[in-house]
């Protein structure tokens, strides 16, 4: 039985397990249909043209994890941004682990998705925004119809909240194959300010997939900062969906950091719902073996005078791949849209290959829009000038790649971070620089 | 050609109708429509065609039927009933003639219309003329002074009778009869085209040219070139199509082929001015072109294109770049008013080492038209040293058009320096008060700087052109400000 069959078959068991009488019933019912007609991409749609799905659905995974599992905090304290204050939702083999977790009520809502769904005192919330943002196609729609556990997240009008937001997803390896699909919604309410990081990690080297949906509401004047890092282990791989509708004036930003995984693949798309909207897209991808990461945005400029930032810096080694397909839509009304779209890639291994399709389409007169896209190696005349200086050759190399990638990491906010980044680099090339000199 | 003043801008401008669109009633040998083997093997017994052709043809067309027509373009438009179109139309008075006197009066008052004297354009220009109406050459010039360098141009008909080997050797090398639906449906029913042979080492002393026009009503175009520079050579190839004011649409798919061998060069200039439709978008040409050239070592092929007719066009000028330091170029510029659409671009698919390719596509939108570029850069993993720059700009007028752009780049070898820019923006406020500011209309101010965006490309076209081309797109933007 191939995986899609299972899935849907499963689905039965899995409307009997949860509650028939949420509101959400009718839409994963709908939801398992569209996955039903739709099946799995294959490289013969447009957006999956240089991503095929095909070695990593071989797998059987099991769709519901059985056995409870719990993992002492020290052997993952190392995938936490641990030198800061945060709020953190961390789930074992997509079940909520309460003892790891530091969640709150006060004030602000950072709780759990099935909580959410499950409360009547939530339901108009969910009712509003749940599967309001997502699209239908059918990797989404799978989600949509499993979707139970996640990150809830709401902040209240005028909220800063003071300290980040972790989301962590471990799997412990305990299934032969593991197929993951947390469900995240994250609402900001009017001039509200929320930090989020969102990480996968797999600690053994069974094969898991997941399949992860976010849906971010960002009202009015709010700010949301989201960073997701990326950094498992070869046989887990991601598939993660994520959406972000902004109303008027909002600030949002999402900055992915690609650096392992065999299969990563990112849909990320904005939807600007107002005037004078910024968004910001920005990755930093450094892969190697024969990984694969695929960058597929979407920037949907609907109103008049926003803007859109995309930056994506890609350094491919041995035998990866990488792909970047960047979409900026620019509707008839948004006049004065300015949209800015780059993508640098180096490519360090005659084995490695490079797919991009930075893509403008545009309805607008009175627009500034713009690509540029470049592909080439590390300067020689760089590396020259360092190496006749004493810098041995891994570590200029380093330096120059380092350099390539800072300006995407200038934009991090919260330091901690941007640390942690600069360390996992360092590690990825083999240095040990600290690379803030 | 005489001196272009404003005045006769001026005086062009006047007339909004599309002033090419008139119908000359020749008596005309026409097909049955519908399309069947039996079809095919009538064309190609027609044209007096040795069996290995009719083969060929009839291998074509049994690959067509099991093919769909391509859905991907960014295209809107109601699909032509293939079996509605009569396949083969060739004007009636035939036999070839020695001096323009023997040519039918009425087509040479058609050529008139058009502007083409062709005694003029033989003193002036320097330019010879393969003149095809109707698919089929009526009168060639200027063969004589290519026939003591040893030049083959003639047409493609003729040169299957006269050089059966050379034929058979390059036809569909570049672009297999199953390449694609269209050049599929070409292979198999091509009525008529250009050929043209460069021996080795000779550089051709003029430019070529050619004239494609539709002129039966009802009848489809299938146009097949087939350009070989041989080792050494260099040839600049001219293609300006007009065609007269339809009501039904009308499809043109032609392919065209070109071979450069070691060290050869060739210049392949289009400047295509099909009838785009009436102003509320009815009627128009289709015109879905399958074009690609091959590069041997040290081989270069440039592509220069002013699109500004046709209603709907499909068309990717295309450079294998397969031998070592071959340089692929392409220069277009595409503008479309009213309900027009265009989703055109190129190919550079980089095989060689030290390949290097450039592109620059200059798109312009006004009215309610749609302007795509779609174009893909390739390096594959065996060429080392590839390099590849591209730019493509869009400039929209109004606010009812789009312009858009899907770049495929593909690159699978380290050393590949690869650049891709594009921008879309408007014609600014400022530079069109500028202009009237001292005292330029509006409308002059437009072109002026539409002109001005285009000139990279316009540059690339040989005079005579150039001239021609840059009226071409006062002509077709004329209207579009508001």
């Amino acid at each position: 039985m191939d995986l899609k069959d299972k899935l849907v078959s499963s689905f039965m068991a899995f409307e009997n397990m949860v509650d028939i009488d949420t509101p959400i019933h009718d839409v994963r019912s709908e939801a398992i249909k569209t996955f039903e007609e739709k099946g799995f991409p294959s490289k013969r749609d447009e957006a999956w043209k240089y991503t095929s799905l095909n070695s990593i659905l071989r797998e059987d995974y099991s769709v519901f994890p059985k056995k409870e599992n719990s993992i002492e905090f020290r052997d993952i304290k190392k995938y936490f941004i641990h030198d800061i204050d945060s709020y953190k939702i961390v789930f074992i083999d997509g079940k909520y682990s309460s003892h790891l977790s530091q969640t709150t009520h006060d004030g602000i809502d950072v709780c759990l998705m099935s909580a959410a769904l499950s409360k009547p005192k939530y339901r108009i919330l969910i009712e509003n925004y749940f599967n309001k943002a997502a699209t239908k196609d059918s990797l989404s729609s799978l989600n949509t119809a499993f979707s139970q556990e996640g990150a809830y997240i709401h902040i209240p009008k005028n909220k800063v909240v003071e300290k980040p937001i972790q989301i962590l997803h471990f799997s412990t390896g305990n299934e032969s194959a593991l197929l993951l699909q947390p469900r995240n919604l994250i609402v900001v309410d009017e001039n509200s300010h929320v930090q989020i990081i969102e990480r996968h990690q797999s600690l053994t080297d069974n094969p898991v997939l997941t399949n992860s949906v976010t849906e971010i509401f960002t009202n009015k004047r709010a700010i949301v900062d989201y960073y997701k890092i990326q950094n498992d282990k070869q046989s887990a791989s991601l598939i993660d969906n994520t959406f972000v509708k902004q109303k008027r004036e909002s600030h949002a930003s999402v900055h992915t950091f690609s650096f392992g995984g065999q299969l990563t693949r990112n849909n990320l798309n904005f939807y600007q719902e107002g005037e004078r909207i910024d968004s910001t897209l920005k990755g930093v991808t450094i892969i190697g073996d024969k990984q694969h990461v695929d960058h597929n945005t979407l920037v949907h400029h609907i109103e008049p005078n926003c803007e859109s930032h995309q930056d994506y810096k890609g350094i491919f080694g041995d035998k990866s791949t990488g792909v970047f397909n960047g979409k900026v839509l620019v509707n008839k009304k948004a006049q004065k849209t300015n949209a800015f779209q780059a993508n640098n890639n180096i490519l360090l291994s005659d084995k490695a290959s490079i797919n991009t399709k930075p893509q403008l389409e545009i309805f607008a007169d009175d627009v500034k829009c713009s690509h540029g896209c470049t592909i080439g190696q590390l300067d020689e005349s760089a590396m020259f000038y360092m190496r006749s200086r004493g810098i041995p050759e891994k570590e200029a190399k380093a330096l120059l790649m380092f350099a390539f990638s800072n300006n995407v990491l200038d934009s991090v906010k919260i330091p901690e971070i941007k640390q942690r980044i600069t360390k996992i680099i360092a590690n990825k090339l083999g240095v040990n620089l600290g690379f803030d000199l | 050609m005489s001196k272009y003043t404003e005045d006769d801008l001026r005086e062009e401008l006047k007339t909004k109708e599309y002033e090419y669109g008139f119908y000359t009633d020749i008596q005309s040998d026409t097909f049955p429509n519908g399309l069947n083997e039996d079809i095919v093997r009538a064309i190609s017994k027609k044209k007096e065609e040795p069996q290995w052709m009719t083969d060929w043809r009839l291998e074509a067309f049994r690959g067509w039927k099991e093919m769909t027509e391509p859905e991907w373009a960014n295209v809107n438009y109601k699909k032509p009933d293939f079996q509605a179109i009569s396949y083969y139309s060739a004007p009636n008075s035939k036999p070839k003639y020695d001096s323009i006197d023997e040519v039918d009066p009425e087509l040479l008052a058609t050529f008139e219309k058009l502007g083409i004297s062709l005694d003029e354009q033989k003193k002036l220009a320097g330019v010879a003329m393969d003149v095809v109406v109707d698919s089929v050459s009526v009168a060639t010039t200027f063969k004589k002074t290519l026939a003591e360098k040893g030049i083959i141009f003639m047409s493609i008909s003729e040169a299957i009778k006269e050089y059966p080997e050379l034929v058979k050797k390059y036809i569909g090398t570049v672009v297999p009869q199953k390449d694609n639906f269209y050049a599929a449906l070409n292979s198999a029913v091509f009525s008529d085209g250009s050929f043209c042979y460069i021996p080795k080492g000779v550089r051709c002393p003029m430019e070529l040219s050619t004239y494609f026009r539709i002129n039966q009503a009802g009848t489809g175009q299938f146009e097949r070139t087939l350009v070989i520079a041989d080792e050494g050579s260099y040839v600049s190839y001219l293609e300006g199509c007009t065609a007269p004011s339809r009501d039904e649409n009308q499809l043109h798919a032609a392919v065209v082929e070109l071979i450069a061998l070691d060290d050869a060069e060739i210049k392949y200039s289009t400047v295509q001015n099909w009838y785009p439709g009436n102003a509320e978008g009815k009627g128009g040409v289709y015109n879905f072109v399958t074009k690609r050239g091959l590069c041997e070592t040290n081989a270069k092929i440039s592509w220069t294109q002013v699109e500004t007719g046709s209603a709907v066009t499909w068309k990717y000028p295309s450079c294998v770049l397969k031998g070592d330091n071959s340089v692929g170029e392409f220069y277009s510029i595409a503008v479309t008013n009213n309900y027009q659409q265009a989703d055109t671009g190129t190919k550079m698919i980089h095989l060689g080492n030290n390949t290097k390719s450039t592109i620059i596509s200059k798109g312009i939108s006004a009215g309610k038209s749609q302007n795509s570029y779609r174009g893909l850069v390739q390096i594959s993993s065996r060429a080392d040293n590839a390099r590849n720059f591209s730019q493509c700009d869009s400039l929209l007028m109004g606010n009812e058009c789009g312009a858009h752009t899907f770049p495929y780049i593909e690159v699978k070898n380290k050393s590949a320096q690869i650049e891709h820019e594009a921008t879309t923006s408007k014609i600014g406020e400022d530079q069109i008060f500028y202009c009237n500011q001292r005292g330029i209309s509006t409308e002059k101010a437009i072109a002026l700087i539409v002109n001005g965006f285009s000139k990279e490309v316009l540059n690339k076209l040989p005079m005579e052109f150039a001239v021609e081309a840059q009226k071409l797109l006062e002509i077709s933007l004329e209207g579009s400000v508001g």
